[in-house]
Protein backbone atom coordinates (compact mmCIF):
# COMPACT_ATOMS: atom_id res chain seq x y z
CA UNK A 1 0.00 0.00 0.00
CA UNK A 2 1.35 3.17 -0.98
CA UNK A 3 2.05 5.95 2.22
CA UNK A 4 -0.51 8.51 0.49
CA UNK A 5 -3.22 5.83 0.46
CA UNK A 6 -2.26 4.46 3.78
CA UNK A 7 -4.04 7.79 5.19
CA UNK A 8 -7.30 7.56 3.74
CA UNK A 9 -10.13 5.17 4.97
CA UNK A 10 -9.62 1.69 3.97
CA UNK A 11 -10.62 0.84 0.21
CA UNK A 12 -13.60 -1.44 0.24
CA UNK A 13 -12.91 -4.54 -1.00
CA UNK A 14 -12.70 -4.38 -4.57
CA UNK A 15 -15.24 -7.48 -6.11
CA UNK A 16 -12.41 -9.79 -7.11
CA UNK A 17 -12.21 -10.38 -11.10
CA UNK A 18 -15.37 -11.35 -12.87
CA UNK A 19 -17.07 -12.99 -9.09
CA UNK A 20 -20.39 -10.99 -9.53
CA UNK A 21 -20.43 -11.23 -13.30
CA UNK A 22 -19.59 -15.34 -12.85
CA UNK A 23 -22.63 -15.34 -10.71
CA UNK A 24 -25.01 -12.99 -12.75
CA UNK A 25 -24.02 -15.18 -15.85
CA UNK A 26 -25.00 -18.28 -13.72
CA UNK A 27 -28.36 -17.53 -12.81
CA UNK A 28 -28.99 -16.18 -16.68
CA UNK A 29 -28.16 -19.48 -17.25
CA UNK A 30 -25.11 -19.39 -19.47
CA UNK A 31 -23.63 -22.53 -20.00
CA UNK A 32 -19.75 -21.29 -20.55
CA UNK A 33 -20.52 -19.17 -17.33
CA UNK A 34 -21.73 -22.52 -15.37
CA UNK A 35 -19.31 -24.97 -16.62
CA UNK A 36 -16.39 -22.58 -15.73
CA UNK A 37 -17.41 -21.96 -12.39
CA UNK A 38 -17.94 -26.07 -11.85
CA UNK A 39 -14.42 -26.02 -12.92
CA UNK A 40 -13.13 -23.84 -10.42
CA UNK A 41 -15.02 -25.63 -8.21
CA UNK A 42 -12.93 -28.77 -8.69
CA UNK A 43 -9.87 -26.68 -8.79
CA UNK A 44 -10.49 -25.47 -5.67
CA UNK A 45 -10.50 -21.39 -7.18
CA UNK A 46 -11.40 -19.33 -4.52
CA UNK A 47 -12.66 -17.03 -7.10
CA UNK A 48 -15.54 -19.84 -7.74
CA UNK A 49 -15.97 -20.43 -3.99
CA UNK A 50 -17.06 -16.45 -4.06
CA UNK A 51 -19.44 -16.59 -7.24
CA UNK A 52 -21.27 -19.93 -4.98
CA UNK A 53 -21.60 -17.46 -2.13
CA UNK A 54 -23.27 -15.11 -4.33
CA UNK A 55 -25.81 -17.64 -5.41
CA UNK A 56 -27.06 -18.52 -2.22
CA UNK A 57 -30.58 -17.85 -2.65
CA UNK A 58 -31.44 -20.30 -5.24
CA UNK A 59 -30.77 -23.48 -2.42
CA UNK A 60 -33.72 -25.43 -2.38
CA UNK A 61 -35.22 -25.44 -5.55
CA UNK A 62 -33.82 -28.21 -7.15
CA UNK A 63 -34.35 -32.05 -6.47
CA UNK A 64 -30.76 -33.46 -5.78
CA UNK A 65 -31.21 -37.31 -6.76
CA UNK A 66 -28.10 -39.65 -6.50
CA UNK A 67 -27.82 -42.34 -8.92
CA UNK A 68 -25.63 -45.45 -8.10
CA UNK A 69 -24.80 -48.71 -8.53
CA UNK A 70 -22.44 -51.49 -9.69
CA UNK A 71 -20.06 -51.00 -13.03
CA UNK A 72 -22.34 -51.35 -15.93
CA UNK A 73 -25.57 -51.83 -14.53
CA UNK A 74 -27.10 -49.24 -16.59
CA UNK A 75 -26.74 -46.27 -14.93
CA UNK A 76 -26.20 -43.65 -18.37
CA UNK A 77 -28.71 -45.14 -19.78
CA UNK A 78 -31.11 -45.07 -17.05
CA UNK A 79 -30.27 -41.15 -16.62
CA UNK A 80 -30.46 -40.49 -20.12
CA UNK A 81 -34.02 -42.26 -20.07
CA UNK A 82 -34.59 -39.81 -17.43
CA UNK A 83 -33.89 -36.92 -19.03
CA UNK A 84 -36.22 -37.94 -21.86
CA UNK A 85 -39.15 -38.38 -19.51
CA UNK A 86 -38.09 -34.82 -17.39
CA UNK A 87 -37.70 -32.76 -20.36
CA UNK A 88 -41.13 -34.38 -21.70
CA UNK A 89 -43.00 -32.68 -18.14
CA UNK A 90 -41.14 -29.61 -18.98
CA UNK A 91 -38.28 -29.81 -16.43
CA UNK A 92 -34.78 -28.42 -16.83
CA UNK A 93 -32.46 -31.64 -16.12
CA UNK A 94 -28.69 -30.98 -14.79
CA UNK A 95 -26.76 -34.11 -14.77
CA UNK A 96 -23.12 -34.79 -12.85
CA UNK A 97 -21.44 -37.85 -13.73
CA UNK A 98 -18.83 -38.59 -11.46
CA UNK A 99 -16.28 -41.63 -13.06
CA UNK A 100 -13.08 -42.91 -10.86
CA UNK A 101 -9.83 -41.37 -11.37
CA UNK A 102 -6.93 -43.55 -12.03
CA UNK A 103 -4.47 -43.65 -8.92
CA UNK A 104 -1.33 -44.58 -10.85
CA UNK A 105 -1.91 -41.63 -13.46
CA UNK A 106 -4.15 -39.19 -11.74
CA UNK A 107 -6.47 -38.93 -14.94
CA UNK A 108 -9.35 -40.40 -16.06
CA UNK A 109 -12.02 -41.64 -18.72
CA UNK A 110 -14.94 -40.13 -18.35
CA UNK A 111 -17.65 -42.06 -20.43
CA UNK A 112 -20.80 -41.48 -18.69
CA UNK A 113 -22.12 -39.08 -21.29
CA UNK A 114 -21.69 -40.90 -24.23
CA UNK A 115 -25.11 -42.51 -23.37
CA UNK A 116 -27.04 -39.19 -23.12
CA UNK A 117 -24.88 -37.11 -25.77
CA UNK A 118 -28.28 -37.06 -27.55
CA UNK A 119 -29.61 -34.71 -25.35
CA UNK A 120 -26.08 -32.27 -26.05
CA UNK A 121 -28.19 -29.67 -28.07
CA UNK A 122 -31.23 -29.57 -25.73
CA UNK A 123 -30.93 -25.89 -24.12
CA UNK A 124 -32.68 -27.57 -20.89
CA UNK A 125 -30.22 -30.09 -20.39
CA UNK A 126 -26.35 -29.99 -19.05
CA UNK A 127 -24.10 -32.38 -18.48
CA UNK A 128 -21.16 -32.66 -16.56
CA UNK A 129 -18.53 -35.29 -16.24
CA UNK A 130 -16.27 -35.32 -13.01
CA UNK A 131 -13.40 -37.24 -11.93
CA UNK A 132 -13.18 -38.46 -8.38
CA UNK A 133 -9.63 -36.87 -8.43
CA UNK A 134 -9.51 -39.26 -5.27
CA UNK A 135 -8.19 -36.95 -2.70
CA UNK A 136 -10.34 -37.70 0.00
CA UNK A 137 -13.36 -40.09 -0.85
CA UNK A 138 -15.11 -41.28 -3.90
CA UNK A 139 -16.48 -38.02 -5.42
CA UNK A 140 -14.95 -35.29 -6.59
CA UNK A 141 -14.68 -32.44 -4.28
CA UNK A 142 -16.99 -29.94 -6.08
CA UNK A 143 -19.66 -32.55 -6.48
CA UNK A 144 -21.95 -30.80 -4.07
CA UNK A 145 -20.88 -27.59 -5.08
CA UNK A 146 -21.43 -28.18 -8.72
CA UNK A 147 -25.10 -29.52 -7.92
CA UNK A 148 -25.61 -25.84 -6.14
CA UNK A 149 -24.23 -24.08 -9.17
CA UNK A 150 -26.49 -26.42 -11.52
CA UNK A 151 -29.34 -25.44 -8.98
CA UNK A 152 -28.54 -22.03 -9.16
CA UNK A 153 -28.46 -21.71 -12.80
CA UNK A 154 -31.95 -23.41 -12.75
CA UNK A 155 -31.92 -26.41 -13.48
CA UNK A 156 -35.15 -28.16 -11.44
CA UNK A 157 -33.39 -31.62 -11.05
CA UNK A 158 -30.00 -32.19 -10.62
CA UNK A 159 -28.97 -36.28 -11.17
CA UNK A 160 -25.92 -37.15 -9.45
CA UNK A 161 -24.54 -40.83 -11.27
CA UNK A 162 -21.66 -42.35 -9.07
CA UNK A 163 -20.04 -45.93 -9.48
CA UNK A 164 -21.40 -47.81 -6.45
CA UNK A 165 -18.23 -49.01 -5.02
CA UNK A 166 -16.12 -47.86 -2.26
CA UNK A 167 -16.82 -44.89 -1.01
CA UNK A 168 -18.57 -42.77 -3.24
CA UNK A 169 -22.13 -44.53 -2.85
CA UNK A 170 -22.06 -43.66 1.15
CA UNK A 171 -21.12 -40.27 0.10
CA UNK A 172 -23.80 -39.65 -2.32
CA UNK A 173 -26.92 -40.40 0.28
CA UNK A 174 -24.96 -37.68 2.45
CA UNK A 175 -25.81 -34.85 -0.54
CA UNK A 176 -28.69 -36.16 -2.26
CA UNK A 177 -32.70 -35.50 -1.51
CA UNK A 178 -33.55 -39.23 -3.05
CA UNK A 179 -31.40 -42.47 -4.00
CA UNK A 180 -32.22 -44.51 -6.60
CA UNK A 181 -29.79 -47.56 -6.04
CA UNK A 182 -29.43 -49.77 -9.13
CA UNK A 183 -29.17 -53.48 -9.16
CA UNK A 184 -29.30 -55.91 -12.49
CA UNK A 185 -29.58 -59.46 -12.67
CA UNK A 186 -26.74 -61.80 -13.12
CA UNK A 187 -23.96 -60.60 -10.67
CA UNK A 188 -23.40 -64.53 -10.21
CA UNK A 189 -24.59 -63.92 -6.17
CA UNK A 190 -27.46 -64.38 -4.55
CA UNK A 191 -27.26 -62.30 -2.16
CA UNK A 192 -25.24 -59.43 -3.68
CA UNK A 193 -27.39 -57.21 -2.53
CA UNK A 194 -26.59 -57.16 0.45
CA UNK A 195 -22.87 -57.56 0.09
CA UNK A 196 -22.91 -54.61 -1.57
CA UNK A 197 -23.48 -53.08 1.45
CA UNK A 198 -25.17 -50.10 0.09
CA UNK A 199 -28.86 -51.58 0.82
CA UNK A 200 -29.40 -48.88 3.65
CA UNK A 201 -29.18 -46.00 0.94
CA UNK A 202 -32.28 -47.10 -1.52
CA UNK A 203 -34.70 -44.57 -1.10
CA UNK A 204 -35.78 -46.43 -4.26
CA UNK A 205 -34.86 -49.57 -5.91
CA UNK A 206 -34.32 -50.62 -9.00
CA UNK A 207 -33.40 -53.57 -11.30
CA UNK A 208 -32.11 -52.91 -14.29
CA UNK A 209 -31.98 -55.01 -17.46
CA UNK A 210 -34.80 -56.94 -16.33
CA UNK A 211 -35.12 -58.13 -20.16
CA UNK A 212 -32.84 -60.29 -18.93
CA UNK A 213 -33.52 -63.87 -16.74
CA UNK A 214 -33.21 -63.56 -13.23
CA UNK A 215 -34.50 -59.90 -12.69
CA UNK A 216 -37.81 -61.38 -10.50
CA UNK A 217 -35.40 -63.00 -8.22
CA UNK A 218 -33.56 -60.04 -7.73
CA UNK A 219 -36.80 -58.15 -6.56
CA UNK A 220 -37.39 -61.09 -4.25
CA UNK A 221 -34.28 -60.36 -2.46
CA UNK A 222 -34.54 -57.13 -2.16
CA UNK A 223 -37.73 -57.09 -0.73
CA UNK A 224 -36.73 -59.96 1.74
CA UNK A 225 -34.19 -57.65 2.90
CA UNK A 226 -36.45 -54.93 3.22
CA UNK A 227 -39.10 -56.63 4.83
CA UNK A 228 -36.64 -57.82 7.43
CA UNK A 229 -35.64 -54.46 7.64
CA UNK A 230 -39.32 -53.51 8.16
CA UNK A 231 -39.92 -56.42 10.63
CA UNK A 232 -36.91 -55.12 12.57
CA UNK A 233 -38.49 -51.80 12.46
CA UNK A 234 -42.22 -52.57 13.29
CA UNK A 235 -40.57 -54.59 16.07
CA UNK A 236 -38.44 -51.42 17.59
CA UNK A 237 -41.46 -49.16 17.05
CA UNK A 238 -43.05 -51.39 18.91
CA UNK A 239 -40.72 -51.37 21.89
CA UNK A 240 -40.85 -48.03 21.67
CA UNK A 241 -44.34 -47.84 23.08
CA UNK A 242 -42.75 -48.66 26.42
CA UNK A 243 -39.93 -46.68 25.73
CA UNK A 244 -37.41 -45.19 23.64
CA UNK A 245 -35.90 -47.23 21.18
CA UNK A 246 -32.11 -47.17 21.75
CA UNK A 247 -31.01 -45.36 18.65
CA UNK A 248 -33.92 -44.53 16.36
CA UNK A 249 -34.83 -41.66 15.48
CA UNK A 250 -38.34 -39.83 15.38
CA UNK A 251 -40.04 -40.42 12.71
CA UNK A 252 -38.08 -43.81 11.48
CA UNK A 253 -36.73 -46.74 13.19
CA UNK A 254 -34.09 -49.45 12.45
CA UNK A 255 -30.97 -47.23 11.24
CA UNK A 256 -28.16 -48.70 9.68
CA UNK A 257 -27.13 -49.75 12.84
CA UNK A 258 -29.53 -52.85 12.82
CA UNK A 259 -27.07 -54.68 10.60
CA UNK A 260 -26.73 -52.66 7.68
CA UNK A 261 -30.73 -52.42 6.66
CA UNK A 262 -32.32 -49.65 5.49
CA UNK A 263 -33.93 -46.50 7.68
CA UNK A 264 -37.28 -47.02 6.73
CA UNK A 265 -39.67 -44.16 6.83
CA UNK A 266 -43.02 -45.08 8.84
CA UNK A 267 -46.31 -44.08 7.93
CA UNK A 268 -48.83 -42.63 9.88
CA UNK A 269 -50.08 -45.16 12.16
CA UNK A 270 -46.45 -46.10 12.52
CA UNK A 271 -46.11 -48.94 10.40
CA UNK A 272 -42.80 -48.22 8.42
CA UNK A 273 -42.94 -47.91 4.62
CA UNK A 274 -41.42 -50.10 1.78
CA UNK A 275 -39.24 -48.12 -0.54
CA UNK A 276 -40.32 -48.98 -4.11
CA UNK A 277 -38.58 -52.09 -6.14
CA UNK A 278 -38.98 -50.64 -9.87
CA UNK A 279 -38.20 -53.19 -12.91
CA UNK A 280 -36.50 -51.46 -15.97
CA UNK A 281 -35.21 -51.73 -18.87
CA UNK A 282 -33.20 -48.89 -19.55
CA UNK A 283 -32.32 -50.24 -22.87
CA UNK A 284 -35.90 -49.17 -24.53
CA UNK A 285 -37.14 -47.09 -21.74
CA UNK A 286 -39.59 -49.73 -20.10
CA UNK A 287 -40.20 -48.80 -16.25
CA UNK A 288 -38.46 -44.95 -16.74
CA UNK A 289 -41.45 -43.24 -16.48
CA UNK A 290 -42.48 -45.23 -13.33
CA UNK A 291 -38.99 -44.68 -12.13
CA UNK A 292 -39.14 -40.72 -12.55
CA UNK A 293 -42.64 -41.10 -10.53
CA UNK A 294 -41.45 -42.86 -7.86
CA UNK A 295 -38.63 -40.25 -7.05
CA UNK A 296 -41.33 -37.90 -7.13
CA UNK A 297 -43.24 -39.23 -4.37
CA UNK A 298 -40.58 -40.04 -2.47
CA UNK A 299 -39.40 -36.41 -2.46
CA UNK A 300 -43.30 -35.45 -1.52
CA UNK A 301 -43.44 -37.99 1.51
CA UNK A 302 -40.21 -36.85 2.85
CA UNK A 303 -40.81 -33.15 2.40
CA UNK A 304 -44.19 -33.69 4.35
CA UNK A 305 -42.61 -35.65 6.85
CA UNK A 306 -39.58 -33.38 7.74
CA UNK A 307 -36.96 -36.31 6.54
CA UNK A 308 -36.05 -34.35 3.78
CA UNK A 309 -35.28 -31.22 5.52
CA UNK A 310 -33.03 -33.47 8.22
CA UNK A 311 -31.43 -34.40 5.17
CA UNK A 312 -30.41 -31.79 3.99
CA UNK A 313 -29.39 -30.71 7.78
CA UNK A 314 -27.39 -33.39 7.50
CA UNK A 315 -25.79 -32.69 3.55
CA UNK A 316 -24.91 -29.40 4.84
CA UNK A 317 -23.09 -30.82 8.02
CA UNK A 318 -21.39 -33.27 5.39
CA UNK A 319 -20.28 -30.45 2.68
CA UNK A 320 -18.86 -28.20 5.68
CA UNK A 321 -16.54 -31.10 6.64
CA UNK A 322 -15.69 -32.26 3.88
CA UNK A 323 -15.09 -28.42 2.67
CA UNK A 324 -12.63 -28.32 6.40
CA UNK A 325 -10.66 -31.71 5.15
CA UNK A 326 -9.88 -30.44 1.77
CA UNK A 327 -9.23 -26.86 3.00
CA UNK A 328 -6.33 -29.02 5.56
CA UNK A 329 -5.40 -30.72 2.36
CA UNK A 330 -4.78 -27.77 0.27
CA UNK A 331 -2.64 -26.28 3.14
CA UNK A 332 -0.67 -29.18 4.25
CA UNK A 333 -0.01 -29.49 -0.03
CA UNK A 334 0.58 -26.48 -0.05
CA UNK A 335 4.72 -25.50 -0.28
CA UNK A 336 4.90 -24.16 3.11
CA UNK A 337 2.76 -26.65 4.44
CA UNK A 338 5.35 -29.92 2.77
CA UNK A 339 7.83 -27.98 4.21
CA UNK A 340 6.34 -28.19 8.12
CA UNK A 341 5.09 -31.56 7.39
CA UNK A 342 8.49 -32.91 5.83
CA UNK A 343 10.57 -31.95 9.13
CA UNK A 344 8.19 -33.53 10.97
CA UNK A 345 7.60 -36.35 9.63
CA UNK A 346 11.10 -37.42 9.55
CA UNK A 347 11.09 -36.76 13.11
CA UNK A 348 8.61 -39.24 13.55
CA UNK A 349 9.95 -41.49 11.15
CA UNK A 350 13.45 -41.41 12.73
CA UNK A 351 12.21 -41.91 15.81
CA UNK A 352 12.70 -38.39 17.77
CA UNK A 353 9.46 -37.36 17.94
CA UNK A 354 5.82 -39.80 18.45
CA UNK A 355 3.20 -39.34 15.97
CA UNK A 356 0.62 -37.67 18.50
CA UNK A 357 2.53 -35.06 19.53
CA UNK A 358 3.88 -34.58 15.49
CA UNK A 359 0.11 -34.32 14.46
CA UNK A 360 -0.58 -31.89 17.31
CA UNK A 361 1.96 -29.78 16.03
CA UNK A 362 0.84 -29.78 12.46
CA UNK A 363 -2.15 -29.17 13.17
CA UNK A 364 -1.24 -26.37 15.52
CA UNK A 365 1.01 -25.09 13.17
CA UNK A 366 -2.24 -25.18 10.26
CA UNK A 367 -5.05 -23.08 12.28
CA UNK A 368 -2.76 -20.65 13.50
CA UNK A 369 -2.00 -20.39 9.75
CA UNK A 370 1.66 -20.53 9.61
CA UNK A 371 1.63 -22.71 6.75
CA UNK A 372 -1.44 -20.99 4.98
CA UNK B 1 -5.17 -25.57 -6.94
CA UNK B 2 -4.72 -28.65 -8.93
CA UNK B 3 -5.81 -27.86 -12.49
CA UNK B 4 -6.15 -31.05 -14.77
CA UNK B 5 -5.93 -31.21 -18.73
CA UNK B 6 -9.46 -31.92 -19.63
CA UNK B 7 -9.94 -33.25 -22.99
CA UNK B 8 -12.68 -34.18 -25.12
CA UNK B 9 -12.38 -36.83 -27.39
CA UNK B 10 -14.97 -37.11 -30.57
CA UNK B 11 -15.60 -38.86 -33.31
CA UNK B 12 -17.57 -36.39 -36.12
CA UNK B 13 -19.35 -37.97 -39.19
CA UNK B 14 -20.44 -41.08 -40.06
CA UNK B 15 -17.34 -44.01 -39.59
CA UNK B 16 -18.32 -46.44 -37.12
CA UNK B 17 -14.87 -47.17 -35.80
CA UNK B 18 -13.17 -45.84 -32.86
CA UNK B 19 -10.77 -48.25 -31.90
CA UNK B 20 -8.15 -45.67 -32.55
CA UNK B 21 -10.19 -42.67 -30.67
CA UNK B 22 -10.43 -45.22 -27.47
CA UNK B 23 -6.59 -45.33 -27.54
CA UNK B 24 -5.70 -42.13 -27.77
CA UNK B 25 -8.42 -41.49 -24.92
CA UNK B 26 -5.86 -44.04 -22.69
CA UNK B 27 -2.82 -42.92 -23.75
CA UNK B 28 -4.08 -39.50 -22.82
CA UNK B 29 -5.74 -40.47 -19.42
CA UNK B 30 -2.18 -42.34 -18.40
CA UNK B 31 -0.63 -39.17 -19.19
CA UNK B 32 -3.02 -37.68 -16.20
CA UNK B 33 -5.83 -36.04 -18.32
CA UNK B 34 -9.40 -35.77 -17.82
CA UNK B 35 -10.86 -37.51 -20.69
CA UNK B 36 -14.43 -36.72 -22.00
CA UNK B 37 -15.07 -39.36 -24.62
CA UNK B 38 -18.86 -38.91 -26.63
CA UNK B 39 -18.31 -41.62 -28.97
CA UNK B 40 -19.24 -42.21 -32.68
CA UNK B 41 -21.20 -39.95 -35.18
CA UNK B 42 -21.02 -37.10 -33.36
CA UNK B 43 -22.38 -33.96 -35.23
CA UNK B 44 -20.00 -30.71 -35.01
CA UNK B 45 -22.87 -29.06 -33.00
CA UNK B 46 -22.80 -31.64 -30.30
CA UNK B 47 -18.97 -31.76 -29.87
CA UNK B 48 -19.06 -28.37 -29.49
CA UNK B 49 -21.79 -28.20 -26.89
CA UNK B 50 -20.19 -30.95 -25.10
CA UNK B 51 -17.40 -28.93 -25.20
CA UNK B 52 -18.51 -26.14 -23.35
CA UNK B 53 -20.22 -28.18 -20.96
CA UNK B 54 -17.17 -30.35 -20.30
CA UNK B 55 -15.25 -27.02 -19.75
CA UNK B 56 -12.69 -28.91 -21.44
CA UNK B 57 -8.54 -27.48 -23.01
CA UNK B 58 -8.60 -29.65 -25.45
CA UNK B 59 -11.24 -31.09 -28.32
CA UNK B 60 -9.57 -33.98 -30.23
CA UNK B 61 -11.42 -35.69 -33.31
CA UNK B 62 -10.79 -38.50 -35.28
CA UNK B 63 -12.18 -39.06 -38.64
CA UNK B 64 -11.58 -41.85 -41.57
CA UNK B 65 -14.62 -41.20 -43.66
CA UNK B 66 -13.00 -38.68 -45.63
CA UNK B 67 -15.41 -35.40 -44.26
CA UNK B 68 -12.17 -33.76 -42.26
CA UNK B 69 -12.31 -30.81 -44.78
CA UNK B 70 -15.57 -30.04 -43.85
CA UNK B 71 -16.41 -31.53 -40.15
CA UNK B 72 -13.26 -30.30 -38.40
CA UNK B 73 -13.80 -26.68 -39.69
CA UNK B 74 -17.67 -26.40 -38.89
CA UNK B 75 -16.19 -27.03 -34.98
CA UNK B 76 -13.63 -24.44 -35.47
CA UNK B 77 -16.41 -22.38 -36.77
CA UNK B 78 -18.95 -23.16 -33.74
CA UNK B 79 -16.23 -22.66 -31.62
CA UNK B 80 -15.92 -19.06 -32.46
CA UNK B 81 -19.37 -18.36 -32.85
CA UNK B 82 -20.01 -19.23 -29.78
CA UNK B 83 -17.38 -17.48 -28.31
CA UNK B 84 -14.66 -19.73 -27.30
CA UNK B 85 -11.06 -18.75 -27.99
CA UNK B 86 -9.21 -20.90 -25.58
CA UNK B 87 -9.86 -24.51 -26.59
CA UNK B 88 -6.81 -26.38 -28.73
CA UNK B 89 -8.69 -28.62 -31.60
CA UNK B 90 -6.44 -31.05 -32.58
CA UNK B 91 -7.42 -33.86 -35.21
CA UNK B 92 -6.61 -37.17 -36.13
CA UNK B 93 -7.50 -40.38 -37.95
CA UNK B 94 -6.78 -41.34 -41.94
CA UNK B 95 -6.36 -37.25 -43.87
CA UNK B 96 -4.10 -36.77 -46.86
CA UNK B 97 -0.95 -34.34 -45.95
CA UNK B 98 -2.36 -32.15 -48.60
CA UNK B 99 -4.93 -31.27 -46.20
CA UNK B 100 -3.23 -30.23 -43.53
CA UNK B 101 -2.14 -26.65 -44.38
CA UNK B 102 -6.06 -25.57 -45.47
CA UNK B 103 -6.95 -27.22 -41.83
CA UNK B 104 -4.76 -25.65 -40.50
CA UNK B 105 -5.86 -22.79 -41.75
CA UNK B 106 -9.25 -22.95 -40.03
CA UNK B 107 -7.81 -23.68 -37.19
CA UNK B 108 -6.74 -26.99 -36.36
CA UNK B 109 -3.57 -26.63 -34.64
CA UNK B 110 -2.20 -30.06 -35.85
CA UNK B 111 -3.18 -33.40 -37.78
CA UNK B 112 -1.80 -36.69 -36.27
CA UNK B 113 -2.00 -39.14 -38.97
CA UNK B 114 -1.82 -42.98 -38.80
CA UNK B 115 0.67 -44.11 -36.75
CA UNK B 116 1.69 -41.09 -34.89
CA UNK B 117 3.25 -42.23 -31.56
CA UNK B 118 1.04 -41.28 -28.67
CA UNK B 119 3.76 -39.55 -27.21
CA UNK B 120 4.43 -36.91 -30.11
CA UNK B 121 0.49 -36.33 -29.78
CA UNK B 122 0.84 -35.34 -26.10
CA UNK B 123 3.73 -33.42 -25.83
CA UNK B 124 2.09 -31.38 -28.84
CA UNK B 125 -1.15 -30.78 -26.61
CA UNK B 126 1.24 -30.10 -23.29
CA UNK B 127 2.91 -27.16 -25.23
CA UNK B 128 0.11 -25.45 -27.43
CA UNK B 129 -2.74 -25.35 -24.40
CA UNK B 130 -4.25 -21.88 -25.08
CA UNK B 131 -5.41 -21.77 -20.79
CA UNK B 132 -2.55 -22.26 -18.83
N1 LIG C 1 -29.93 -55.82 -21.78
C1 LIG C 1 -29.89 -54.61 -21.27
N2 LIG C 1 -28.76 -53.89 -21.36
C2 LIG C 1 -28.74 -52.67 -20.81
C3 LIG C 1 -29.86 -52.12 -20.16
N3 LIG C 1 -29.53 -50.89 -19.71
C4 LIG C 1 -28.25 -50.68 -20.08
N4 LIG C 1 -27.77 -51.73 -20.75
C5 LIG C 1 -26.43 -51.89 -21.32
O1 LIG C 1 -25.50 -52.04 -20.26
C6 LIG C 1 -24.26 -51.45 -20.64
C7 LIG C 1 -23.81 -50.47 -19.57
O2 LIG C 1 -24.71 -49.39 -19.55
P1 LIG C 1 -24.34 -48.01 -18.86
O3 LIG C 1 -25.56 -47.18 -18.88
O4 LIG C 1 -23.12 -47.45 -19.44
O5 LIG C 1 -24.04 -48.51 -17.39
P2 LIG C 1 -23.42 -47.69 -16.17
O6 LIG C 1 -23.97 -48.27 -14.94
O7 LIG C 1 -23.63 -46.24 -16.38
O8 LIG C 1 -21.87 -48.04 -16.33
P3 LIG C 1 -20.65 -47.35 -15.55
O9 LIG C 1 -20.91 -45.88 -15.49
O10 LIG C 1 -19.48 -47.70 -16.41
O11 LIG C 1 -20.60 -47.97 -14.19
C8 LIG C 1 -24.47 -50.81 -21.99
O12 LIG C 1 -23.98 -51.66 -22.98
C9 LIG C 1 -25.96 -50.66 -22.07
O13 LIG C 1 -26.42 -50.66 -23.41
C10 LIG C 1 -31.05 -52.89 -20.08
O14 LIG C 1 -32.06 -52.51 -19.51
N5 LIG C 1 -31.01 -54.14 -20.65
MG1 LIG D 1 -22.22 -44.72 -16.38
Amino acid sequence: MSAKQAGAAPPRPEPRGEQPELARRVVSGEARAVARLISGLEDGDPAAAAALAALRGSRGRAHVVGVTGPPGSGKSTLCDKMIAELRGRGLRVGILAVDPSSPFSGGAILGDRLRMQRHALDEGVFIRSLASRGRLGGLSRATAAAARALEAAGYDWVIVETVGVGQSEVEIVKMADTVVLVSVPGLGDDIQVIKAGVMEIGDVFVVNKADREGADRVVREIRGMLEMAAGLAWARAEAAHHGPAPGSAAGSVAGPGAGGLPELPLDAEGHPVLPPILKTVAETGEGCAGLVDAVIEHRRRASESGALASRRLEAARAEMRSLIAYRLLDLLEGERGRGVEDSLARAVASGDQDPYSAAEELLAALSKGAIA
Amino acid sequence: MDRKIRILVAKPGLDGHDRGAKVMARAFRDDGMEVVYTGLRQTPEQIVQAAIQEDVDVVAMSILSGAHNHLFPRVTELLAAKGVDDVLVVGGGVIPEDDYEFLKSKGVAAIFGPGTPTKTTIDFIRANLKRK
